[in-house]
């Protein structure tokens, strides 16, 4: 265990170093963990708060509130800030918090590198959202930034693909610690197999992340080169190809999707078994599914671009692959099924946003499945219909397993229970609000209305309206999330060792007292 | 020109505010009746139009079927999940059988019966595809190429020569200003409405020739069943056949974002009968060789608006009027 001394510096003290040189010099992963998990909700709100204006101006028909050159920059900045600042900050501080816990490891393998990658991102959250400042305004022309119109861009240009870069750089750290630290750090006896869902889901997602970032920074240098130094990588005039722009793009943008919603998996297979008082259904099945997700999330990039025009057997090849995908994602709903099929369930606030993942990401499997049939995504592509599916796996899937994974393990990092009917009520507004909000853009979508409009034709106007409504509810109960975790930071009823103690959570991480020790695992557990 | 016909194609439906489930229901009758009445070719407020063109008929199959396919896997799903809520409760004292960990057999089934709904998906899928990409022997084809923020349609075949530009109406454009104080219900077609509509035949396979001279826009008209990006440096294709008696005015709009007015590049197709057309096309032509003749300069955007016949006969490249 020679990385074990790292993370204890000058001497073995249990202290934490005081004020602010106990964050900015960070090693240890609770402090690091603490950081994205607050870095990440800082940026749910100020996503979300983009997210308002954007509904808020579609509200009604006719332009009231922003023109539309800002309302473009809205949709960009909301995805990018959602994507890059809230959901992958997030699984990576939920990594840093609770793999070492997991597999019985002092810390993360490589920690000096974890305060360099955390430490990155308010520099390049910094860069990204100062470009709201600059002349010609933020990026506007989508989170895809597909040339010529990316080219287009103002001053905001360059400071966009250099916060790419940062945030790819500081993904990259991570999923290399995440790796290290799992395939060296376990505890004598975890074999592989034996290892907590969610330490697999992270495995597998930080390959995925160390193979496509690099793709994207690849992509946005083209761009940046095709601006600034004459190249004509994009640029038809001279050429090159726009629609190549799409497929580098999407090569990274798929498995993308997958790295905001394997550690979701891995949540999920987590709490459900726990309330449920029964172990995982299929536990090597949902590994090997979780795997077969990865491996096919680099055969499927096609289906984002059957609209641009592609060859025949293309569009087959990317129609069948992307169906394939619903096996594997079967299984994974299936199994979580049987898993509280006779079992004894209890409905505490993990289990609630557990159930609530549940349901509602396979609601968007169900259109993701629409959407892989080429003729009907025609119509569908482009549309409010998949602004619909892709909130649906994105919202009550990635975001509510990241919210259900904080009740969970909330009591462990501070050591006081949280305020359970403030969560339940947060769980209940949340679930009801993102439905209002999301299932009617559906309708909208296959009625016809295009996605990244500010302004519609009226026959629109009702759905628009209910929509808008979902999402000023939805943005208001996140108040309640923000205030349980304050509370409970704050103090409360004392979490016992095992937290769950009327349920059968398992894993090492409930062996450790609440609050979890500043250093945990100094002496390696023995795993039967 | 039956205007009544028009008006009564293009009114958009009142919307019903039934239960999803009816909502879904009353559109797939509405396929199975057939026929029904022009109103039927727009959407309904929350389905997929069926559509006027022989590949929007399909499409709305093929989303129907993978829709009900969907329902009912739902309606299987998530009726064990709630069962399962319902039954196995912790508080009504369930014991967890802690011994149900694995079991091979139930696992190859649930993954096998998947595979088999898929297939049985991806075939009329298929061949659907192969239908639509089939561009070959079209009677008429129109090049189309996307600007920001308009769109140039340019006649060949029978119709060669004749050309112009098509962007948002006057009335819409005044009153999707910030701040405009028009209120949008007052706009007929608000958003949805251009001062050059695109003329085609019905009946007959037009071709579109899809390209950009800028940056990507997407055509989609949602009763025609298709959208498809035109991209700089390549020209993409694809065609439509308006079912005979399915005359009429349909919208859509550019679905792939362009920049600050993406929002405000409709698209209005006006179809007409082939006689009906092949009057547009000599009147057209007429206008072009008049315009020729006498090159004298167009009149004010207030004439143009007032004939609008001469400004689509314009030559390609000649500048437009501006804007109101």
């Amino acid at each position: 265990m020679a990385h074990a001394t790292d993370t204890a510096h000058d001497a073995h003290d249990d202290q934490p170093a005081t004020g602010i040189k106990r964050w900015l010099f960070a090693t240890n992963h609770k402090d690091i963990g603490t950081m994205y998990l607050v870095f990440s909700l800082i940026m749910f709100f100020v996503g979300g708060t983009m997210a308002m204006i954007i509904r808020a101006e579609l509200f009604e028909p006719g332009l009231q509130l922003v023109d539309p050159g800002f309302f473009n920059e809205m949709t960009t900045m909301h995805a990018l800030v959602m994507i890059f600042g809230a959901v992958m900050p997030a699984f990576v501080g939920l990594a840093n918090w609770m793999i070492p816990l997991q597999v019985g490891a002092p810390d993360m393998a490589l920690p000096r590198m974890n305060n360099f990658s955390f430490w990155i991102l308010p520099f390049a959250f910094t860069l990204l959202l100062s470009t709201l400042f600059v002349p010609g305004g933020a990026p506007a022309g989508g989170w895809t930034m597909y040339p010529p119109l990316a080219l287009q861009f103002g001053d905001s240009f360059p400071m966009l693909i250099f916060a790419i870069h940062l945030m790819g750089v500081s993904s990259i750290m991570g999923a290399i610690n995440v790796i290290v630290t799992i395939l060296n750090m376990r505890a004598p006896g975890m074999s592989l197999l034996k290892m907590p869902l969610f330490c697999w889901s992270w495995l597998i997602t930080a390959y995925l992340l160390i193979a496509v970032m690099p793709v994207l920074a690849g992509a946005v240098t083209m761009l940046l080169t095709d601006h600034f130094f004459g190249t004509s990588f994009f640029n038809a005039a001279g050429g090159g190809d726009p629609l190549m722009f799409e497929h580098i793009f999407w090569f990274f943008g798929h498995p993308e999707v997958y790295i905001m919603i394997l550690p979701a998996f891995g949540v999920i297979s987590e709490i459900i078994p726990t309330f449920s008082r029964k172990p995982l259904f299929g536990a090597s099945s949902m590994i090997y599914a979780i795997a077969s997700i990865a491996f096919l999330s680099f055969i499927v990039w096609g289906h984002h671009m059957f609209a641009d025009g592609m060859p025949l057997a293309a569009q087959m090849f990317f129609m069948m692959s992307t169906m394939l995908i619903a096996v594997p994602t079967g299984v994974k709903v299936f199994n979580w099924t049987a898993t509280m099929w006779r079992g004894s369930l209890s409905f505490e606030p993990p289990m609630l946003f557990a159930l609530g993942f549940l349901f509602m990401f396979t609601i968007g499997g169900f259109s993701g499945l629409m959407l892989a049939l080429v003729p009907a995504d025609f119509q569908y592509n482009q549309s409010y219909f998949v602004v619909a599916h892709f909130h649906y796996v994105l919202v009550p899937g990635a975001v509510f397993s990241i919210m259900g994974a904080v009740y969970y393990w909330l009591p462990k990092w501070t050591g006081n229970m949280y305020n359970m009917k403030l969560a339940k009520t947060h769980f209940w507004l949340s679930t009801i609000f993102v439905n209002v909000l999301f299932f009617p853009q559906h309708f909208l979508g296959l009625a016809g209305m295009p996605r990244r409009i500010p302004d519609y034709a009226v026959q629109f106007t009702d759905w628009n309206m209910v929509s808008s409504i979902g999402a000023f509810g939805f943005g208001l109960s996140q108040i309640l999330f923000a205030i349980a975790i304050i509370q409970c930071v704050r103090g409360g009823q004392k979490a016992t060792a095992k937290v769950w103690s009327d349920a059968t959570p398992t894993g090492l991480e409930w062996t450790i007292p609440s609050p979890a020790p500043y250093h945990s695992f100094t002496t390696a557990p023995e795993v039967h | 020109m039956n205007v009544n016909r028009l008006t009564a194609i293009d009114d958009k439906p009142a919307r019903s505010r039934g239960p999803y489930f009816a909502m879904i229901a009353s559109a797939v009758f509405g396929v199975i009746g057939a026929a029904g009445s022009a109103s039927a070719n727009t959407s309904n407020g929350y389905n997929l139009p069926r559509g006027v063109t022989v590949l929007s008929r399909d499409i709305y199959q093929v989303h129907m079927m993978v829709l009900w396919v969907c329902i009912a896997i739902a309606v299987l799903v998530f009726g064990t999940m709630i069962y399962a809520l319902v039954k196995f409760r912790h508080s009504q004292g369930a014991i967890p059988d802690t011994t149900m960990v694995h079991s091979t057999k139930v696992e190859i089934i649930w993954t096998i019966v998947p595979v088999l709904i898929l297939i049985a998906m991806a075939v009329p899928a298929a061949l659907s595809i192969l239908k639509i990409e089939d561009t070959r022997n079209s009677d008429l084809s129109i090049r189309v190429t996307g600007y920001q923020w308009k769109w140039q349609y340019q006649y060949m075949d029978a119709a060669t020569g004749i050309s112009f530009f098509s962007t948002l109406s006057a009335d819409s454009n005044f009153a999707r200003q910030l701040h405009s104080g028009v209120d949008p219900k007052s706009v007929p077609h608000y958003l949805l409405s251009v001062d050059h509509p695109l003329v085609i035949p019905s009946g007959v396979k037009v071709r579109l020739l899809l390209t950009s001279a800028d940056v990507i826009h997407a055509w989609w008209v949602p009763d025609f069943g298709m959208k498809r990006d035109l991209i700089p440096g390549f020209i993409n294709e694809m065609w439509i056949k308006v079912l005979p008696g399915k005359e009429g005015v349909y919208r859509g709009q550019c679905a792939a974002l362009c920049g600050r007015d993406h929002g405000f590049m409709p698209i209005v197709v006006d179809v007409k009968t082939p006689a009906d057309f092949k009057k547009w096309v000599e009147d057209q032509k007429a206008a072009l060789k008049q315009a020729q003749a006498a090159p004298a300069a167009q009149g004010s955007p207030s004439t143009a608006a007032a004939a609008p016949k001469q400004i689509a006969a314009r030559q390609p490249g000649l500048p437009l009027t501006a804007k109101l």
